[in-house]
C-alpha cells in the first residue's frame, strides 16, 4: 500500500452465529494504520478487540466489509495465502505466551525462520540478535518450563520479531505478568518499534500498556468509540 | 527437516505414555513376526518331511488311484511302464504297490493298507532296509502312530488278510520288523510297509505298482497311458493348505494385538490433538499451513511405529533368534498337538519377506490411525484452536 499505510479496514463487520441469534462482534469498523505505529486497542470485555486483531492477522475472515493488510485483502485470502502472509510479515504475541514446550528458547525463536526456509548462517545471526534484544542471550538452552512468565513472554517477543515482520499483533501481552515484567516488555517493544520501524498493535486492558502507546483506539460493542493520539512515553 | 524434528521432540516429550505406546506396538510387531515365523517353520518342516517320507520328486500314479478314496485301492495297480522300470533299476525311482487289507491286532478287526516297497530303495527316507529279514512271515514296517493305535511292538506277530488280483482271499502272519518315527501321517496311520516282491506274489500282481516315486529334483518325464503324474508342488499343496488353516488361530491373536496397538495410537492422537489445540493454533499463527500441521501429527504417529520397531528389535531379535536356534517346544509335548505330526520342537523360520511384510503392515496401520484423527485439524479454525476451544 502507498503512502506508508499498512492496514486499512472498510466497514468491517464480524457477526458470530449463536444458536438462533447472532452476536455482532465488530460493526462497521473503519481504521487505518501507518507503518511504525505503536497503537493500543482498549475497551470493555467483549468489545471486539481480539476479534479485530484476529482478522487483521488473517487468522479469521470478516463477515462483511474489507480488511486490507500489507496490500492483501484478508477476506479473499485462501488458507495457504493467509498462512504465507502470517509466515512472512506478521508476528503474534499471546497472553499465554504459547511457546513450544519441547523446544529450547533458541529453537522456539528459530522456528519461524525454519518455516521461512532461511539459510542456517543467516538464521543463527537473526536468532542471536532477537535474543539479545529481549535480554535472553544467556538462556538459549533453557526450556520454557525453566523460565519465569516474564522471561517466557520475552522469548515470545523474540519469536515474533526475529523475522523482522512489518506488523506485530499482541493480544493482552502483559495480562499474565507483574508490573516490573510488563514494564520491561513494553520497553523492549518500544525499542524495536523505534529502531526497526515495526508496527505494533495491542489489545489490552492494562493501564501500564496504555501509558506507552502513542495511539489509543477505544472499542465499545464492536464500534470505534474513540481514536486518539497520545503523547506516548 | 523442521517438521520431522518437531515431531521427534514432541514424541520424546510425551514421556511414559509414549514409551507405553511404543512397547504395546512393539509387542504386536514381535508377535506377528513370531506367529508368522512359526507358521513358516511348520510349513517348511511339514513340507520337508513330506518330501523325505512321501512325495520325493513327484509321483506317477495309476490313474484309477485316488488317495482320498480307499474304495479305489483294490483296483489301483498296473504294470510299471518300461521307462519307469528303467529308472527304478537305476535307483532313481521307487515303486510302491498298494493292496487293501484287513488286520487282526489282538483279536480286533481293522482295515489297513499293505504297501509294497523295495527294501533297498533310497528314494524315501523310510527305513525300508528293515524289510530284508527272510522268513515265512512277512516282515512289516509300521509307523509309531500306527504302532500305538493298534498296540504293536517290534517282534509282534500280526495276522493280515487280503484279496489278490483275481479276487481270492488269503491270509498270512506278518512280523513287525521295525517301527519308525515320521512327521507325515499319511505314511503312518493305517499303513503296513512290506517288501514289494512279496506283496506282488501275495496279490498276484507281478511287475505291477500303484505309485512310482521319483527321486528329488527329477525332471518330469513323459506321460504314460494309464498313469498320471503329480509333481512335488502338487503333492505338497494339501499339507501347505492344512498348515495355513492350523495357523489361522494364531493370526486372530496377532490381528487382535495389532488392533490394540492401533487403538492405542488412535487414542493418543485424538487426545493429543484435543490437548494441543493451542499449540496447533500457535503453529498456524506462525504461518504453518493446515496440511503441514496434519503432516506433523501423522508423522508423530508414524514415528511411533518406527520407534516401536526399534524397541521391538531390542528384545525381539534375541528372543526370535533364540527360538529359531533352540526350537519352540510345542504345547502338549509331541505328536499330534497341532493336528499335524510335528516333532517335539518346531523351528520358526523368519524370512526377510516376512519381516518386511510385517513392517509394511504395521507402518501402514499406524500411518492410517495417525492420519485419521489428524484430519480433524483441517476443520479447526486457527482462532478457535488458539482459544483452546473444541470444534
Ligand atoms: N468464536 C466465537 N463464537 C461466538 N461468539 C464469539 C466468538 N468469539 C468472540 N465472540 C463474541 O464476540 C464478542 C467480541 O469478543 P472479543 O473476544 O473480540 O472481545 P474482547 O474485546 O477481546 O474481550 P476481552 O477483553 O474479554 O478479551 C464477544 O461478545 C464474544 O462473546
Ligand atoms: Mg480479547
Amino acid at each position: 500500500m502507498d503512502n506508508g499505510i499498512l492496514i486499512r479496514t472498510k466497514d468491517l463487520v464480524k457477526v458470530y452465529p449463536l444458536g438462533q441469534q447472532s452476536i455482532t462482534a465488530l460493526a462497521d469498523v473503519n481504521l487505518t494504520f501507518r507503518r511504525g505505529e505503536f497503537a493500543g486497542l482498549v475497551g470493555p470485555s467483549g468489545s471486539g478487540k481480539t476479534t479485530l486483531l484476529n482478522i487483521l492477522g488473517s487468522l479469521d475472515a470478516p463477515t462483511r466489509g474489507s480488511a486490507e493488510v500489507l496490500g492483501e485483502k484478508v477476506e479473499t485470502l485462501s488458507h495457504r495465502k493467509a498462512a504465507a502472509l502470517r509466515n512472512r510479515h506478521i508476528g503474534f504475541i499471546f497472553q499465554t505466551f504459547n511457546l513450544l514446550p519441547v523446544y529450547t528458547v533458541y529453537e522456539n525463536v528459530e522456528f519461524p525462520l525454519l518455516l521461512l526456509g532461511m539459510p542456517p548462517a543467516e538464521r543463527r545471526r537473526a536468532v542471536a540478535d532477537a535474543l539479545s534484544w529481549v535480554g535472553l542471550a544467556d538462556r538459549t538452552k533453557s526450556k520454557p518450563s525453566q523460565l519465569s512468565g516474564g522471561q517466557c513472554q520475552r522469548v515470545a517477543i523474540a519469536r515474533a520479531v526475529v523475522k523482522k515482520p512489518e506488523l506485530v499483533l499482541a493480544d493482552e501481552p502483559t495480562a499474565n505478568l507483574d508490573a516490573e515484567n510488563s514494564h520491561h516488555i513494553l520497553d523492549t517493544m518500544e525499542t524495536l518499534n523505534r529502531d526497526m520501524g515495526t508496527t505494533f498493535l495491542f489489545a489490552t486492558h492494562d493501564e501500564k500498556v496504555i501509558r506507552h502507546v502513542r495511539r489509543k483506539i477505544t472499542l465499545i460493542d464492536g464500534r470505534v468509540a474513540k481514536d486518539e493520539a497520545l503523547a506516548g512515553s | 527437516m523442521t517438521i520431522p524434528k518437531l515431531a521427534v521432540r514432541n514424541l520424546l516429550g510425551g514421556g511414559t505414555k509414549f514409551w507405553l505406546n511404543a512397547v504395546v506396538l512393539s509387542l504386536s510387531f514381535v508377535a506377528i513376526i513370531w506367529a508368522q515365523g512359526l507358521m513358516e517353520g511348520l510349513d517348511e518342516e511339514a513340507s520337508l518331511a513330506t518330501i523325505d517320507d512321501e512325495a520325493g520328486g513327484g509321483h506317477y500314479r495309476v490313474e484309477s488311484y485316488d488317495p482320498l478314496d480307499p474304495f479305489t485301492y483294490q483296483d489301483a495297480h498296473g504294470p510299471v511302464p518300461a521307462p519307469l522300470q528303467a529308472r527304478i533299476d537305476e535307483g532313481k525311482a521307487a515303486a510302491i504297490l498298494l493292496v487293501p487289507a484287513t488286520i487282526y491286532p489282538q483279536g480286533r478287526v481293522q482295515s489297513a493298507v499293505l504297501k509294497g516297497i523295495e527294501p533297498g530303495q533310497k528314494i524315501l527316507s523310510l527305513p525300508t532296509s528293515r524289510l530284508t529279514a527272510a522268513s515265512d512271515e512277512i516282515p512289516a514296517l509300521i509307523g509309531a502312530r500306527m504302532a500305538e493305535s493298534v498296540g504293536l511292538k517290534e517282534g509282534d506277530i500280526l495276522t493280515v488278510r487280503w484279496r489278490d488280483a483275481k479276487g481270492a482271499f488269503d491270509a498270512l502272519e506278518a512280523v513287525i520288523a521295525g517301527i519308525f518315527e515320521t512327521k507325515v501321517a499319511t505314511v503312518d496311520a493305517g499303513q503296513i510297509w512290506v517288501p514289494l516282491a512279496r506283496l506282488r506274489d501275495m496279490a498276484a500282481m507281478p511287475g505291477e505298482a500303484t505309485i512310482v516315486v521319483l527321486e528329488q529334483g527329477a525332471a518330469a518325464a513323459e506321460s504314460f497311458s494309464g498313469w498320471a503324474f503329480r509333481d512335488q508342488a502338487d503333492l505338497l499343496a494339501d499339507i501347505r493348505a492344512f498348515v495355513r488353516m492350523k495357523t489361522i488361530g494364531s493370526s486372530i491373536f496377532y490381528v487382535l494385538l495389532l488392533s490394540l496397538a492401533a487403538l492405542a495410537i488412535f487414542n493418543t492422537q485424538i487426545l493429543s490433538i484435543w490437548r494441543r489445540r493451542k499449540e496447533i493454533g500457535t503453529l498456524m499463527a506462525m504461518g504453518m499451513t493446515r496440511g503441514r500441521v496434519i503432516g506433523l501429527f501423522t508423522l508423530e504417529g508414524s514415528l511411533l511405529a518406527f520407534l516401536a520397531a526399534l524397541v521391538g528389535a531390542v528384545y525381539g531379535i534375541p528372543l526370535l533368534a533364540y527360538f529359531a536356534v533352540k526350537g519352540f517346544a510345542m504345547p502338549g509335548g509331541q505328536g499330534d498337538s497341532f493336528g499335524l505330526a510335528v516333532g517335539q520342537s518346531l523351528y520358526p523360520v523368519y524370512s526377510l519377506g516376512l519381516v518386511a511384510a510385517t513392517a509394511v503392515l504395521v507402518f501402514a496401520t499406524t500411518a492410517v490411525v495417525s492420519y485419521l484423527p489428524a484430519r480433524k485439524i483441517a476443520k479447526l479454525k486457527p482462532t478457535d484452536a488458539l482459544k483452546g476451544k473444541r470444534t
